[in-house]
């Protein structure tokens, strides 16, 4: 098990190869559905997004609400593959990489390749497991969407393994 | 007559909300824990991560899982029994007492995305029994694995050829995504609503169980094989385990019609039951 601390070097992402069990510890930010329908709003109206893009890891997942004296409710990842529309873009413009669940698009794995980035896989189900890994939890934008806003987590050794590489690799086509 | 004030369904809703969300059932958790003997590598790394999830739900008072889902409540109730009050403001009552703190608001308007920020409607069946008993069974639903659902209107020739390949279809255009290994309901019959109907009342089955009609049976047998040969896995990562289990519910149908629902359920079933 390979213990990695965010931010990756694009050097650091290339070494991973689909199938690897890895442990990810630094700054993510979580984001669905209607906050990548706002980010792109954003970015087609020439404003900065709620977060650098450059480097970033995007978190797919909306948070239960944390409860008192504690520092995250559950975070699992949701499905990946509603994303699949937005990916690419946000690749192109620096991401570092994506963590969700489930196969992502082909257009995806070009763009992964293009841009040498990587897609973890989170495992599904297991969002108290997540939660109780988040140090701390702090919302960046769009409160009035509850859980579909962005988060910044501080994350402590989450659990994933690499789904897809900067090579190709695609641990659901093996 | 039994007269059951309301309060007591709301009272009851919100206990089982509340347990559903931060366990899995019993059946589950023994289903997980043998699929993890048959699998290895990054198959068997999701199992245990999943199955050390419900340890730390328990102990950290967290739920299950943060998709704390749509509330689905399927009520039997006896003919002889009178509700005084209001049933369907009750049930939405328990729900978003259950929901207030520390789980999940997934419920939104359908175009306007906005979030009705208590996570009601729940969505609300009733089936009528004999008697005067009152059953509920509340399954919050996530979508992860409600989006990979499907409906099939086949023809009668189709038969259980159809029936099957239907089911095994819809759990290998599903994939990855559904976060298997899934449990599969399955209506078969009825109508095109009546049918979606039973299969999500198939999902409250516990796992394993077979149906007590033989040749339904070796129908959940026969497609629940089918699934593990296709080798998606746990998570999509490959391995012997994509399903759990296959529960079929009938219903009599049109006699120029053969309606098949396929609801999937993703690993972490949670269904809490209770009668009154």
């Amino acid at each position: 098990m390979l213990d990695l601390t965010l931010p990756l070097t694009k050097e650091q992402r290339l070494l991973l190869l689909a199938g690897d069990c890895v442990t990810l510890s630094g700054t993510v930010y979580t984001a669905r559905d209607c906050a990548h329908r706002r980010i792109f709003e954003a970015l087609d109206a020439d404003m900065v997004p709620p977060f650098p893009l450059e480097g970033a890891f995007i978190y797919y997942a909306g948070p239960c609400p944390v409860p008192k004296g504690k520092t995250s409710g559950s975070v699992g990842p949701t499905t990946s593959a509603r994303m699949n529309v937005f990916a690419p873009r946000l690749l192109s413009l620096g991401l570092g990489g994506m963590i969700g669940k489930g196969e992502m698009s082909e257009e995806v794995a070009r763009a992964l390749q293009r841009f040498g980035a990587v897609y973890f896989a989170a495992i599904g189900g297991a969002g108290a497991l997540y939660g109780n890994a988040v140090r701390s939890s702090e919302l960046v934008a769009y409160p009035d969407l509850l859980a579909e806003g962005v988060y910044r987590l501080e994350i402590e050794k989450f659990p994933l393994v690499v789904a897809m590489d900067a090579h190709g690799g695609n641990i659901y086509r093996k | 007559m039994r007269t059951v004030d309301v309060k007591q369904i709301e009272e009851a809703v919100f206990r089982l909300a509340r347990r559903a969300n931060f366990s899995l059932t019993d059946a589950c958790r023994a289903a997980l824990k043998s699929a993890k003997e048959r699998e290895d590598g990054a198959a068997r790394f999701a199992l245990e991560t999943v199955l050390e999830n419900e340890k730390i739900a328990q102990r950290e008072e967290l739920p299950v899982c943060q998709d704390t889902g749509m509330c689905c409540v399927l009520f039997t109730v006896g003919r002889e029994v009178h509700f005084e009050g209001d049933l369907t403001a009750a049930v939405n009552e328990g729900v978003r007492r259950a929901y207030r703190d520390d789980l999940r608001k997934s419920i939104c308007d359908p175009l306007t995305r906005l979030n009705t920020g208590d996570n009601t409607p729940a969505h609300i069946h009733i089936e009528l029994c004999a008697g005067d008993r009152v059953e509920i069974c509340l399954l919050p639903k996530g979508f992860g694995s409600e989006n990979m659902s499907k409906i099939f209107m086949l023809t009668p020739a189709e038969g259980r050829k159809g029936i099957v390949e239907s089911i095994v279809g819809t759990v290998r255009l599903a994939g990855s995504r559904p976060c298997p290994p899934v449990v599969v309901g399955v209506g078969i019959g009825g109508s095109f609503d009546g049918c979606a109907y039973l299969a999500k009342k198939a999902l409250t089955r516990e796992i394993g169980s077979r149906h007590p009609r033989a040749d339904v049976a070796s129908i959940e047998e026969e497609a629940l094989e089918k699934i593990n040969a296709l080798g998606i896995g746990p998570q999509g990562f490959g391995g012997r385990t994509t399903a759990l289990s296959v529960a079929c519910e009938l219903a009599p149908t049109h006699i120029a019609g053969l309606p098949v629902a396929v609801n999937i359920q993703c690993h972490c079933v949670r269904c809490a039951k209770e009668v009154l």
